[in-house]
Parts: structure tokens; sequence; C-alpha cells
């Protein structure tokens, strides 16, 4: 036996009541990994060069749109070989509480620089290029809705509305499915033509959210980006050209300031766990206060005493976090399929396992202080007479 | 034969708010090394608080205290500690085993304080308790033994350390009349044939019986058999 070993059994006395904190802890540690690896997703900066498709977008705000006239200044710049646009419609099926994004592009245009999306069927981008009212969808709002190439879906407009009549209620055809490598996107769009929306809407159709741009070398990606921010540097419409990962960032990042609300939900997390768990120890205490007064009697020292009361909340933390980490590296790779598509890159870093440890660290000895300086100050005869 | 315990107008008061409560007044005493004393006495008398001093759990308000030629007096927590851990075994009325551990670990407890190796702490807390007679019991915990065996094995761990001083608080008060013969005896040939010196708080006279000397307290005085001040 050893000290370590003293400490170990001392910790699982009440199995329960130490499972159930080492889970509380570990479910804690479990959430830190994943919100800190969220936090550090946002926190990178663009990486333009490397990148063969970027997004030219307003520089002020992802609200803004752009005119459509950029369309050609932006072609003519060198290395830029395909081009193609995005339109927020801001369209709601049905009640309203099934979300989903609809875009406007000119079909040609979009399939050529997203290479990658395979239509079916096999006619489906003809149709979708000639058929002014027709859309298609990707697959994972076939799975979602149940639609079928075919279906005609009413969507109602938050922004725009009709020219003819100013209703907002617009109608598509689904003419087809798109899928990359038969894999749904984690933001599932329809597509509809952007000649059927620039004809119909009453305001707005000569305009675009954002530009994506594929570039010839991927090595000049960010020489181009800079040139292309240079053309409208001084027009009433300034651009910010960046790539498709961080693109996706500052989409996510209107919902607010995701470090900011990373950190408040881990001091919440860990303040209920700080409590949850020092009220454990307390009480995991108060049960032995005469067990650490036969251990002064044998010969322990009060700092003894103190310290392996301290271990044992310590090794409570270390053991849950640990369990907590690895938890994260197992699940890590099941989540970047569906948040890189958002994230861009998205990784457990062993850097945040670093963090993690020491936080549980840290965490222990917070938790353990009080209850050790207890036992510290504990005088064997009247902790004896407490039998 | 030389003191094992000496005691010099010893004095222990208790402060309850601004009250002052004497519990020990001008205790003198000496036990030799080897002695086997029972301390008997009223609840209240001071017996425990007696064993406690002479122990080094605690620290007397006055007077001197020397244990093995030791002064206890001066010696600070730390200090007292050590000194514990080397020279003094403990027993107790309701055994205090660690209920986590196992009847061989709780004995092996002491030796952790010491530089002994891993191997021979548990080769040295097998022994003690093969001398308790519980050899066959060392992987049961307490809860899996009786009150008699749970005894021997506090007893086994007050033993592992081989101190030269036994300090017993009503050892036999939570056990039947024949299980508390079998400890008193086990108790006895620890004296005879181990050479240890044992105090014992007891209030049954037959207990005090199967020591070699009785003292008897009052009032937190040593009196005689008659309620006589010494």
């Amino acid at each position: 036996m050893s000290l370590f070993s003293l400490m170990w059994a001392n910790l699982f006395r009440k199995r329960t009541r130490t499972t159930l904190t080492l889970l509380s802890v570990m479910v804690a540690f479990l959430l830190f990994m994943l919100l800190q690896s969220i936090a550090d997703a946002f926190a990178v900066g663009p990486q333009i060069a490397g990148n063969d498709r970027i997004v030219v977008g307003a520089k002020y705000s992802q609200i803004d749109n752009l005119p459509y006239s950029q369309k050609q200044q932006i072609m003519a710049v060198e290395g830029v070989e395909a081009i193609t646009h995005t339109t927020w419609f801001g369209g709601m099926y049905q009640d309203g509480k099934s979300f989903f994004a609809q875009f406007p592009v000119m079909p040609l245009e979009y399939f050529e620089v997203y290479s990658e999306l395979m239509l079916e069927p096999a006619d489906a981008l003809q149709r979708f290029a000639r058929e002014r009212g027709s859309a298609v969808i990707d697959i994972g709002l076939v799975d979602r809705f149940g639609w079928q190439v075919g279906d005609v879906v009413p969507l109602i407009s938050q922004i725009y509305s009709k020219k003819e009549d100013g209703s907002r209620t617009f109608e598509f055809e689904i003419v087809g499915t798109y899928s990359d490598n038969g894999r749904s996107s984690s933001f599932p769009v329809m597509l509809f033509h952007y000649e059927r929306f620039r004809e119909s809407v009453a305001f707005g159709g000569d305009s675009v959210s954002q530009w994506t741009v594929r570039v010839s070398e991927p090595d000049r990606a960010d020489e181009i980006a800079q040139e292309i921010d240079a053309l409208f540097e001084n027009s009433s419409d300034p651009t910010r050209t960046t790539t498709e990962d961080e693109s996706n960032r500052e989409f996510a990042r209107q919902l607010g300031d995701m470090g900011f609300i990373t950190t408040m939900i881990m001091s919440a997390v860990f303040f209920t766990i700080v409590l949850l768990t020092g009220n454990t120890m307390t009480q995991a205490l108060r049960e032995r206060i005469p067990e650490l007064a036969v251990l002064k009697t044998l010969g322990f020292t009060d700092m003894t005493v103190s310290l392996l009361v301290l271990g044992e909340a310590v090794l409570l933390c270390l053991v849950g976090g640990a369990i907590g980490v690895g938890m994260a590296f197992l699940l890590g790779p099941g989540l970047s399929v569906s948040l890189e598509e958002v994230l861009g890159s998205f990784e457990i870093a062993p850097q945040a396992a670093l963090t993690g440890v020491g936080l549980s660290l840290v965490i222990g000895l917070v938790i353990g202080a009080l209850p050790a300086i207890t036992a510290k100050r504990l005088a064997i005869v009247d902790a004896l007479r407490r039998q | 034969m030389s003191a094992a315990v000496t005691c010099r107008n010893l004095e222990k008061q208790y402060t309850k708010g601004k009250e002052v409560v004497p519990v020990l007044t001008g205790i003198n005493l000496e036990i030799e090394e080897g002695d086997f004393v029972a301390l008997m006495g009223p609840s209240g008398s001071g017996k425990t608080t007696l064993l406690n001093l002479i122990g080094g759990l605690d620290h007397p308000t006055g007077g001197e205290i020397e244990v093995g030629g030791v002064d206890l007096n001066d010696m600070n927590g730390r200090e007292l500690a050590k000194w514990r851990s080397e020279h003094v075994g403990f027993i107790f009325q309701f055994y205090n085993l660690l209920p986590v551990l196992n009847a061989q670990r709780n004995v092996e407890l002491p030796l952790l304080l010491t530089k002994l190796s891993r191997k021979q702490r548990a080769k040295n807390a097998g022994t003690a308790l093969e001398i308790v007679g519980l050899a066959d019991r060392a992987k049961h915990k307490p809860s899996e033994l009786s009150g008699g065996q749970q005894q021997r094995v506090a007893i086994a761990r007050a033993l592992v350390a081989d101190p030269s001083l036994l300090v017993c608080d009503e050892p036999t008060g939570d056990l039947d009349r024949e299980t508390a013969d079998e400890i008193l005896g086990l108790l006895q040939t620890l004296n005879q044939e181990y050479g240890k010196t044992i105090i014992m708080v007891t209030h049954d006279p037959l207990a005090a019986e199967r020591a070699r000397h009785v003292l008897h307290m009052d009032k937190g005085k040593l009196v005689t058999d008659a309620g006589v001040e010494v």
C-alpha cells in the first residue's frame, strides 16, 4: 500500500457518489474541450493563400449587398478563373419553424465554381439552367422534408416582394438534387434561378450578397484578394475578400461573440462544478473526521493529512478531467465532419488538452483547499470525541 | 527498572467561553517499563484526558510529563506526531479502523510513515496479524469482521511499528464478555511475552483484574481504592 492507494481507496468510499461526481466533472471537461476547440476555430485568422476559392463580401457587414455590376471588374482581375454569386433570400417554408437557406444563383456559373457538387438526375443542370422557375436542393433537404423532383415548393420571403403584386410568396419547382460525393452539407441550401429572382423582385434584384471566385493559382490567392478589394476600396461598396472558411465563420459570428459566449458557458459550467464537487468533498470530509483523527494519532502529521485530503480532490478532478479530455478526442473526428463546413478547420487541439488538464488541477486545488485546511486544523482529541 | 511514564504535578484545563474547567489537577504518577496499569474511575474523572496526555495526543496546561525518558512538554505537533509513530500504539473502544482498507492494509498504515520497503511493510503487517491470530483474515474489510476480530486488527495496527507503550481506551467496552476476555488475554500476552508497557482505561473491574496495577481517578485526581487523594 502507498499514500496514493490510500487516497484512491478513500475517494471511492461511496462509489455511487464518487462515480456521479466523476461523471459531472467528465462532462464539464468534454464540454470545455469542444467549446474551446470551437472558440479556437473562430479565433483562427483567414489563410487566403493556398485556397482555390475566395469569397468577396461587403466590407463592413454581411447584411450589406454588393452591386451586380462588380462582376465584370472582378472577372477582369488576372488569375480569376470563374465567378459565381449568392444572395440571401430569407424565405420561410410553411410556419417558418423549418428554416433553411435559399440562394438565387446562375446555375452554370455556380456549378462550375463548385465543381465538386454532383447533380441528379443527369439532366438536372440543363433543366435548372433552362427553366427559370426551377430549383435544385441539397439532399439534406430531401431527407428533411421528403421532397422529390417535380414537387413545387412555396416560400415566403422575409426580405423580397414580387414586383407584379407585392406578394411575398414565391414558388419553385424542384428539378434536381445535389450532393458532395453523396454527402449532405451541414448547411443544406435550396438554389434557384437568379434570372427569375432578378425579374420578379420589386427591389434589390441587381445586387448579390457575395461573390465566390475561383482562382487559377491558389498560391496567388492572397494577392488576388488584395487586388479585388483595391478595386472597390474607394467605391460606395467596398469589399472584403477572404476564404470560404473565414466567410462561414463570419456568418456564424453574426450570432454573437463566440469567444465571449463560450467563455461565459464554460465559466457557468465550472462554477457549478466547483460548487458541486466542493460540496461532495466537504460532505466526504465531515463523514471521516474521526478517521482523520486516527491517522493523526498514528503519527501522520497535520500537513500529511491535509495533503491527503487535497490530493483526493485533485485526483477526482484530474481523473474526471482526463476522461473528459479523452472523450473529446474520441468524439472529435465525428463532430468535425459536420462542424468543418461552418468553422473551416475543426480539430480537438492538443493544446486544449493541456489547458484542460491544467484547469482540472487548478479546480482540484480550489475544491480541496477548504477541506484540506479543515483537516490540517483538526485537533485529535476533539475529533475522536465526534464518533 | 526505569520509568516508562513520569507525571509531575500534571494539570489540564479546558476553556468553555470564559469558564475554565479543570480536568486534571496535580497528577503525580510513575509507571515502570513493562508494567500493565489499569486506570479506573467514574465518567468525567479525567482518565481519557490523562491517557491522551501520556500518548502525546494533547498538551498539558501545567506540570511535566516524560514518556520513555522523553519530555513531551516542549515538543511541537510535528515532533509529537513523529514520536507517537515510533513509540506509542493506540487501541480504541470502537476500533477505529479505516472501513475502505482491508485488515492487512489497516495494519500497514503506521508503516507508511517509515522508510521500510513496500514488501517489508506487507511482511511486518502480516506478522502483526499472525500475533493476534488473524492471518487468515488479512484480506477482509472491517465490515466483514466481528467486533472481536476488528479489535484484534486494531491491536495488530498498534503493534506493527513495535512501540514500547500501548495506550488502550476501554478496549473491551464494545465487546461481549467472552470476546473481551480473549482481547484482555491478548493484551496480557503482549505485556508478559513481548514486554510492552500497557496503560488501559476501563470501567470494567474484571478487565482491571488482568492488569498488574490498578489506579483510580476521581474529579481529576489520582485516589486510593478508598477514594483518598494520593
